[in-house]
């Protein structure tokens, strides 16, 4: 079966400046995935995504959607594909309903099947009673779900969502990740742009990291954490032994092979010991309780730290994500 | 899940080879009627106010006062039957544009819709001459209403016909061509400075002949578009009045379109895809 989305040696130089927005991208989608493209502000992302949903051309490489090169037939490209844009574009002449009902006439949705559609997915995304508003009177989150809904009109085989819960409240967020999550289910392939790394964590099935045009990383976002040698972690509370000192002890713990080194963590009433692990962090607690026992210490907490993309973005570019 | 999906999800076969373009055309123009439908009375009270107010004034109440000759009203009527499709052409596609574009980005639905960018450009100027020609329409009765005569024949329906459609995708792509190359932040000024001239030297006041005493107004004229679709008009409605021959008139509107034609769909273009 052929890929959901194929991108080649993908470069874009916009006119006038120095420096390519992509540069020598390449990654696959497979159908019915989640893919998302994690980076900050101007990694290219935005970018990849205007030449992937034909508003872009592309300077170099190729670019397929559904099997169409988008840039040689970018009319039959639009016809496989939807956009949920990062800022909201309704027509704001029409009232919600119309504004899907008129997409689908755009793709050439017979009359009868449209008015089904549009009534179906109102009732889906939870607009049913408010279909006939005009969309001025819709709120961020409510015109996120119609931009949703809109996307899905024309049954497109890839959907494009670009930042798809910046500016929503916890509650809208959590609604267009289930939303994001049920496409998936219906087999739709899905790819999301975010800077988001809980977003990216949370829906994709794999994740490509970008930074200046480049692709820096790609794989699923357990594999990627896993990659990254030193950023689990293991706290611990210790009631140490009369007699024995702070810094003994964490020297006894910085002894152990799987740490890379020990740090004492500030504001907490007892002594806690963050170790920073080369292992997986839950075989660790057992050497760690051997350590302290030996030493007539009591262990009374342990919490352990997954790295997060974060920390692989920290890692790949030596910058934080935000 | 439901059904909205499932026709290509669950057999990811490519759906029709090509989709239907004519189809979406249609759809586009289909949208733009939908949306002019429902505030007709304030389209028409936009277009047809100042051509009215110029018809009245200098047609009615100056002849009345008789600071001008009957003549003149024969003069002025086709001149204002002629602005008044070319500048509802021409804000028609250059205001729209220019907000779409530039802030509520709304158009983008429709460029992502499955036909040619070019024939989304070609849509609205299409739909911009429609509604140059509904503006034109209404400035007959009008007319005369005001003058209290019409010197318009069944016969010359056709040709008007004929004219005003071309002077009126003239505007239109104009317009486009505003839109699309000026600046968002400049385009108030932009406007007063091509709005009025383009009003005051398209021959609508005045018949383009007559201005031989004033050569060099009258070149500046000649370069105005609007210029021979108010003779081509005059032409037609008061042969008596000297006047461009029709097919100077033709020649020269069709010259004025391909070359706007051209720019608008560059500019277009340009602003739909980086």
């Amino acid at each position: 079966m052929d890929a959901a989305v194929e991108v080649r040696e993908l470069v874009k130089r916009y006119p006038g400046r120095p420096t390519n927005a992509v540069d020598g991208v390449s990654f696959t989608v497979d159908r019915g995935e989640v893919f998302g493209l994690l980076g900050p502000n101007g990694a290219g992302k935005t970018t990849t995504i205007g030449v992937l949903t034909t508003r872009v051309l592309p300077t170099g490489g190729t670019a397929r959607v559904a099997g169409v090169d988008v840039a040689a037939d970018p009319v039959t490209a639009r016809s496989r594909l939807s956009v949920v844009p990062q800022r909201s574009n309704l027509d704001r002449s029409l009232t919600a309903r119309q504004n899907l009902v008129f997409h689908a006439a755009y793709h050439g949705v017979g009359r009868a099947e449209r008015n089904r559609r549009a009534d179906e997915l109102l009732e889906r995304l939870g607009l049913g009673d408010r279909g006939g508003d005009r969309v001025d009177d819709y709120s961020g989150g409510m015109a996120q779900r119609l931009l949703i809904a809109r996307a899905l009109m024309h049954a497109p085989q890839v959907v494009f969502l670009d930042e798809p819960s910046t500016g929503l409240d916890p509650q809208a967020r959590l609604f267009v990740w289930e939303r994001v999550r049920e496409l998936r289910d219906t087999g739709v392939t899905v790819v999301i742009t975010t800077h988001d790394m809980e977003e990216a964590a949370a829906l994709a099935d794999r994740v490509g990291i970008m930074d200046h045009g480049r692709l820096l990383a790609l794989d699923t976002p357990a594999a990627l954490t896993r990659s990254l040698p030193g950023s689990a972690t293991v706290d611990v509370d210790v009631e140490r032994a009369p007699g024995d000192s702070d810094d003994a002890l964490l020297a006894a713990l910085g002894a152990l092979p799987q740490a890379e080194r020990v740090e004492p963590v500030a504001d907490s009433g007892g002594l806690r010991a963050r170790l920073y692990l080369s292992a997986d962090a839950a075989t660790t607690v057992g050497p760690v309780s051997e350590v302290l026992a030996a030493r007539g210490a009591r262990l009374t907490g342990v919490r352990i730290g997954e790295p997060s993309l974060e920390d692989v973005f920290l890692s790949l570019t030596g910058r934080e994500l935000r | 899940m439901t059904a909205v999906d499932t026709p290509r999800s669950a057999t990811p076969v490519a759906g029709p080879a090509r989709p239907d373009v004519w189809r979406a055309f249609t759809a586009l123009l289909w949208r733009d009627v939908f949306v002019t439908g429902r505030e007709f009375v304030p389209f028409l009270l936009q277009v047809v106010l100042q051509p009215v107010f110029l018809l009245f004034v200098f047609g009615k109440v100056l002849v009345e006062l008789g600071f001008a000759s009957s003549a003149y009203s024969g003069v002025l009527l086709p001149g204002v039957i002629a602005l008044a499709a070319f500048l509802t052409a021409l804000q028609n596609t250059a205001f729209p544009l220019v907000i779409d574009f530039s802030f509520t980005k709304e158009i983008e639905d429709r460029l992502l819709a499955p036909l040619p960018t070019a024939l989304v450009a070609v849509e609205k100027i299409v739909f911009a001459t429609a509604r140059a020609l509904v503006a034109a329409a209404v400035m007959f009765p009008i007319g005369w209403w005001v003058l209290g005569t019409l010197p318009v024949t069944w016969s010359d329906v056709p040709l008007l016909a004929v004219f005003l459609v071309l002077g009126s995708l003239v505007g239109a792509a104009m317009g486009m061509v505003l839109g699309t190359f000026v600046k968002p932040n400049r385009i108030n000024v932009v406007f007063a400075v091509v709005l009025t001239p383009l009003l005051f030297t398209g021959s609508t006041q005045f018949p383009w002949p007559a201005l031989d005493q004033l050569r060099w107004f009258q070149v500046v004229c000649a370069v105005n578009p609007l210029t021979y679709l108010s003779e081509a008009l005059r032409a037609e409605m008061t042969p008596d009045v000297p006047h461009l021959p029709l097919p100077v008139c033709a020649l020269a509107l069709a010259g004025f379109l391909a070359v706007f034609g051209v720019l608008s769909l560059v500019g277009f273009r340009r602003r739909a895809l980086d």
